[in-house]
């Protein structure tokens, strides 16, 4: 297949490209969801992001905090943002970060004024923004505007065998033009860290990955109570035959085809070294890691699964694909692309691949993932400690 | 294309996977070898379910399992050609 050249997306003021046009409120912390919700509820085309953190947090795990928060309101998928925090100082850190990128972006505190006249004040520069963003076209952007991240979740041995390939093989065909690329998952590469490392294209990132390997790794074993064994993998893993961790982390592996990561991201930093593919060392659980590679920037986001994750993001598109041909027809409202068919050898890596292009590019060009039109929007947090 | 029953990864690969509801003791399978699109054929001993590995060569106890041309752990209990490789035969090397 000749791969196109080009999708339509959103220009954004600092030269990034967006596959959605969202207005995003963005509540600071815990406290400031209801009124964020009220505000999205009050004003169209615009959508809240609550989530269950920051407060009290310190040192690393602020940071974290700090850099999803920024992130997520620079993500090219977002057209404008508003932030409301209950004091002022968080949410101006947050709000100049993101006003870097150019985009509009307003903060509120509600600390001394109340829920009610702040949702008042806030839904109307809200409604002006939703307005402002409504009038945005798509425009003819190169592939190399494609920031892709991937995440395998639910898996089986089918994952390992086809749907992980099959992002593997646009990984593959995607490189070359430009994109963007991110990995993560460290937990879950154990057992294959040492050939993971190797795929490092410069000294610097491979030693980089082994060491936030073992920090992982070592985390595991002084918490580890017994043989490990019983949890990884699990035992619906292993009764959908995956035998050892190890096996387990190479059936992971297949998604990165056979590239070379160019660096070793922090949760939720973004890629500062051009093109190619990047290890981000994330959680391997689902809506924490999309969460992160989207506030790392990435604009679209492929998931394999084996025996059927269900989960979205609300600023990221997430598309789903599945080699199990139980999973395709029992949970098919859930799977945008169905590759089982390599499982019966009526369709090759390649098609697969081809497919899986096709679709990306479909939704990169506006069409609604599954998880979209069914309204998942995980916002997860990755808290990495107990606050003050 | 006749049927395929089993798929193999890597042709440095000692075991392949069952792609089938399930692979009956004796059964004639097909294999295909995904890294180069070959093919080859296994005489299975075990009942092996979908998504559940079959040994391709006879693997005694010490020797490295191989699937994705890579090591996925250690045979602890001789396994014949055709037999079922699972948990109760394999372990992983890392805890």
């Amino acid at each position: 297949m000749e791969i196109p050249k080009s999708f339509l997306g959103f220009k954004r003021e600092n030269g990034r490209t967006g596959t959605r046009n969202h207005v995003i409120i963005l509540p600071v912390d815990d406290i400031s969801n209801a009124c964020a919700e009220a505000v999205a509820n009050n004003i169209k085309g615009t959508i809240a992001l609550p989530h269950s953190y920051g407060r009290l947090q310190f040192g690393a795990d602020l940071e974290l905090h700090f850099r999803t928060m920024i992130g997520t309101g620079k993500n090219p998928n977002v057209a404008a943002v508003i932030v409301i925090g209950i004091e002022p100082k968080w949410t101006k850190r947050i709000v100049d970060a993101i006003a870097k990128t150019g985009k509009p972006v307003e903060g509120f505190s509600i600390e001394g004024v109340g829920d009610i006249d702040t949702i008042a004040k806030v839904s109307k520069k809200a409604q002006e923004f939703s307005m402002w963003a409504s009038e945005k076209q798509r425009e003819e952007c190169p592939m190399s505007d494609l920031w892709i991240s991937v995440k395998c979740g639910e898996s089986d041995t089918t994952s390992g065998l086809a749907s992980n390939p099959t992002v593997g093989n646009l990984m593959d065909k995607l490189e070359p033009l430009g994109v963007h690329l991110c990995f993560g998952e460290t937990s879950e590469l154990t057992g294959a860290e040492t050939v993971c490392a190797k795929r490092g294209k410069t000294p610097e990132a491979q030693k980089k990955f082994m060491k936030t390997w073992s920090d992982y790794n070592d985390f595991i074993l002084k918490e580890a109570t017994d043989d490990l064994s019983e949890s990884q993998p699990t035992a619906g893993n292993i009764a959908g035959g995956l035998t050892t961790i190890e096996e387990k982390a190479f059936g992971n592996f297949q998604k990165i085809g056979s590239r070379q990561f160019i660096d070793v991201l922090e949760p939720a930093e973004e890629p500062t070294k051009g093109k190619g593919l990047y290890f981000m060392d994330t959680s391997s659980a689902a809506a924490e890691c999309v969460t992160l590679q989207a506030a790392g920037g990435f604009n679209i986001h492929l998931f394999p699964t084996g025996q059927g994750n269900i989960i979205g993001n609300p600023i990221e598109p997430v598309i789903k694909l599945t080699a199990n041909p139980l999973t395709a027809k029992t949970m098919s409202e859930h799977i945008d692309v169905d590759v089982s068919k390599i499982l019966s050898r009526q369709m090759n890596l390649d098609q697969a691949g081809d497919e899986l292009i096709k679709a990306t590019l479909r939704v990169a060009n506006g069409r609604l993932t599954c998880a979209e039109a069914l309204g998942h929007k995980e916002f997860v947090m990755t808290k990495l400690y107990r606050s003050a | 294309m006749g049927s395929t029953e089993v798929i193999i990864h890597d042709e440095k690969d000692n075991v392949g996977v069952v792609v089938i509801e399930k692979i009956k003791p004796n059964q004639e399978c097909n294999c295909w070898i995904m890294e180069n699109d070959k093919s080859a054929k296994i005489q299975s001993i075990s009942e092996i379910p979908l998504g559940h590995k079959i040994a391709m060569t006879d693997l005694k106890e010490g020797e490295t399992i191989l699937k994705y041309g890579h090591d996925i752990g250690k045979v602890v209990k001789n396994i014949k050609k055709g037999e079922h490789v699972h948990v109760h035969n394999v372990k992983t090397k890392k805890w």
